[in-house]
């Protein structure tokens, strides 16, 4: 049985207000039967040094991306790990993490390929929940294992692959989450971390420039209703029915973006692209635009 | 590639730090990681209050700034300074790591040092080549801050092959 959603007014303007819970929520929901809590970080060690009491570590890297194919892991994979963690079928999942849930909700969209029906962002993450002064711990959680369905991965709804893209251009919106240096092709990294590795700069054609950080507040919080319907209605030019692909460097960035235009702006069709730019960057004979100009759609060939 | 001659060059006071690492398992790498990560030791107050001192590694996926200071002694030990926020313990800890293993000593052994030592922490697969090459970074540019502060033709003979 899912846990009842959380009836914050804030909440209430989006699209799903259930996919959010606030830390207020979370405190007084700690160790209701039903709920697991998953902290996703960028960084591996960061939930070592003090988490939500209770909640467990899944890591975007060791546990969601696959060992030696550049993919997420397989649904035989996927429920070793949910068992590990206590996580059933039903489990409603909220998941929190540092810089702004960038993480967060990328584990988030990993659990949407496998259909994890009832999973969450605890609005703020965990900068918020520290703020406020709630409790954290180093315990190591007691987990009882649990039996995860084999699910078979579904991409097709909410994953883009370089094709998909080709063929999107010139039919709906792209949306580019990377800071404006990267989309203009000044620089292929973020500012402040290293090079992961594109040999050309610059965005694919047609995509809007939004970086990802202008979904959120300064304490980390997702913007009201109105503030992002005004940055991807107004300023980005999206329209209710546009089938959305969003995309940054390796597709962590636009999982946020993804988060956002699907549950509390909700669209209908939003994809990750998460081969993103260090793919197409490298990509033989994409088209590439570079400058502050979104650019035209290829000619069909 | 030969197995002796590189490690050769590595301080006794790292190769040790480093044959812990490869004596673990992958989660007990990651436990100690982060122990080194708790053990840096602050900033001496001259260096906190002039935050401008230090130089920032932007290669490291968090903030990090270090210094050294080269002694006038005749060989010309090392001193260390990081700054790291602890909500960046994986780079804490890499930096933890570079200070055990490297503080102290004369300025031509850490000089000698090799560029891949990072790597032999068997740290790649958990935390990712990417963030490994934060470490990386530090160790560079904690060599080219050494080998700037060394007066020329003062450098005394390294214990290993030099770089």
């Amino acid at each position: 049985m899912p846990l009842p959603a959380d009836p914050n007014p804030k909440f209430a303007d989006y699209a799903h207000p259930e996919r959010l819970v606030s830390t207020e929520w979370l405190a007084e929901n700690l160790g209701t039967p039903g709920l697991v809590v998953l902290e996703s970080n960028e960084d591996i060690l960061l939930y070592e040094t003090g988490h939500i009491p209770g909640s467990r570590k899944i890591d975007w890297h060791t546990d969601l991306n696959d060992a030696d194919t550049r993919d997420f892991v397989d649904g035989s994979a996927f429920a070793k790990l949910m068992g590990e963690k206590g996580v059933s079928r039903e489990s409603t999942v909220v998941i929190y993490g540092d810089k702004s849930n960038w993480w967060a909700a990328y584990a988030l969209w990993v659990f949407t390929l496998f259909g994890h029906e009832d999973v969450r962002l605890l609005d703020g993450g965990r900068d918020k929940w520290i703020a406020e002064g709630r409790e954290m711990t180093t315990d190591k959680p007691v987990v009882t294992a649990t039996d995860y369905p084999v699910v078979e991965r579904r991409d097709e709804p909410v994953r883009a692959y370089l094709p998909d893209v080709l063929a999107h251009l010139g039919n709906g919106p792209l949306i580019d989450v990377r800071s404006p240096a990267e989309y203009t092709g000044e620089r292929t990294h973020m500012p402040d971390y290293v090079d992961e590795g594109a040999m050309k700069g610059g965005h694919i054609p047609t995509a809007v420039s939004v970086p990802w950080g202008k979904a959120a507040a300064e304490d980390g919080t997702f913007r009201s209703r109105s503030e992002l319907d005004s940055l991807y209605g107004g300023e980005a030019g999206l329209k209710t029915g546009d089938d959305v692909v969003a995309y940054c460097r390796i597709g962590e960035r636009s999982s946020h973006t993804w988060f956002v235009l699907k549950h509390l702006l909700g669209f209908e069709s939003v994809r990750n692209y998460d081969g993103s730019w260090t793919e197409w960057g490298n990509a033989v004979r994409v088209p590439i635009v570079r400058g502050s100009e979104p650019g035209a759609a290829p000619a069909k060939r | 590639m030969s197995t002796t001659s590189p490690s050769a060059a590595v301080p006794a006071q790292l190769q040790e730090i480093v044959d812990d690492f490869q004596a673990m398992t992958e989660p007990e790498r990651l436990e100690l990681l982060l122990e080194f990560s708790r053990s840096l030791p602050d900033l001496p107050a001259r260096l906190a209050d002039h935050p401008e001192l230090l130089e920032q590694v932007v290669e490291c996926q968090s903030p990090l700034f270090l210094t050294v200071e080269v002694g006038s002694s005749q060989d010309q030990p090392v001193e260390l300074f990081f700054s790291a926020p602890p909500e960046a313990p994986t780079t804490r800890g890499f930096a933890g790591v570079l200070h055990e293993g490297l503080n102290g000593l004369p300025a031509a052994e850490i000089l000698a040092v090799p560029a891949d030592v990072p790597d032999r922490l068997g740290l790649t697969r958990a935390i990712t080549p990417l963030r490994m090459r934060g470490m990386s970074a530090m160790l560079g540019r904690i060599k080219r801050k050494v080998a700037e502060q060394v007066p020329a033709g003062t450098l005394t003979a390294a214990t290993g092959s030099g770089n």
